[in-house]
């Protein structure tokens, strides 16, 4: 399982989050590692950056780790939580410019067959290229 | 010439004070023309800078801008967290280079201002919090050592934070809008022109 690239998905909403994480599941069972967090410190609407880094953490893998998000405040808070991580993980996340729910199950599908972080991501981010 | 910790102290109560008594107003705003949590967001930022103030009072300025950055990155919980943080710490870094306030004091705005547009990816006249704190940059590098600083400050933020109204946004939760966010002031712009009008109303007071 540590051979293939985490999964890390970033809502707004915990449901959604959750929700996201249950399809990723039922797509590639126990094969990929897959985080998830959602909600703002006081568990309303919103992204926490401790959370977001936690998650990382979590779905740690040495091959790196994808990022999924849904809206902006997502997408900035999960770029400065990479920003925040050790130095030697920093440069293993990338956050996918892609439709959370999509992305999460494209990207995970992907990971799932061994391929690299950066093979990940573009398999997420094609689905924003149309 | 140095900033006391007393008066590092003070100007920070100031400024969280302001945003927090603000909080109705911001959030009024982001409900007109984003999804509403900018008060709210900014409130629990404040709030927890406030809780720390004892700690950054005695920290060297530097330290003390980047535990004001770190503390708002990680409890703010929305865009402005990493955004208004992001200014903070790299003021920060700016002062540990050697850079000193209030001498230096357009290079660390402007390293601050220049770490927001990065983290937010975004220039002046999209409708953002920059469209203050640019203008404010350009007022501290043209009137820098003047005796009426502070006011020429006070009165860039007022007018910058009006001339959001009109702008139609391109970034943030309002960019969905499109021309419906005409006619609204920008909240991040507000809250920039809040905290800045709280420093000078602090520094005109101790005169």
């Amino acid at each position: 399982m540590s051979d293939t690239v985490g999964i890390v998905i970033v809502s707004h909403s915990q449901d959604i989050a959750k929700g996201t994480a249950d399809m990723v599941r039922q797509m590639v069972g126990s094969e990929v590692r897959v985080a998830f967090c959602g909600g703002n410190p006081d568990g309303g609407l919103g992204t926490n950056v401790p959370l977001i880094i936690d998650a990382i953490n979590k779905a740690w893998s040495p091959k790196g780790v994808a990022v999924l998000v849904d809206l902006g405040g997502a997408e900035t808070n999960s770029e400065m939580a990479v920003e925040m991580l050790q130095s030697d993980r920093r440069n293993l996340v990338v956050v996918c410019n892609a439709p959370i729910v999509e992305g999460a199950v494209m990207a995970a599908t992907e990971a799932a067959g061994g391929s690299s972080l950066e093979q990940v991501r573009a398999v997420a981010e094609e689905l924003s290229a149309g | 010439m140095t900033i006391e910790p007393e008066t590092l102290k003070s100007l920070v109560k100031a400024a969280a004070e302001q945003v927090i008594a603000s909080a109705p107003e911001l959030t009024a705003l982001d409900q007109a023309i984003g999804d509403g949590d900018h008060g709210a967001n900014m409130k629990r930022g404040f709030e927890a800078v406030l809780g720390k103030l004892d700690v950054i009072g005695e920290q060297p300025l530097d330290e003390a801008f980047k535990t004001i950055g770190k503390t708002l990155v990680m409890t703010v919980g929305g865009a402005s967290g990493p955004l208004y943080g992001s200014f903070f710490m790299a003021a920060g870094e700016a002062l540990s280079s050697c850079r000193q306030l209030p001498d230096d004091i357009a290079e660390v705005f402007g390293r601050g201002v220049g770490a927001v547009s990065a983290r937010g990816r975004s220039q002046p006249g999209e409708k953002t919090m920059l469209d203050v704190l640019c203008p404010v940059l350009e007022t501290l590098r043209a009137e820098a050592g003047r005796p009426d600083l502070v006011q020429r400050v006070r009165a860039t933020a007022s007018e910058s934070v009006a001339r959001t109204a009109p702008m139609q946004a391109t970034k943030g939760r309002a960019a969905f809008l499109g021309a419906r966010s005409v006619g609204h002031v920008d909240p991040g712009a507000r809250s920039s022109c809040l905290l800045l009008h709280a420093v000078c109303d602090r520094l005109e007071a101790r005169r």
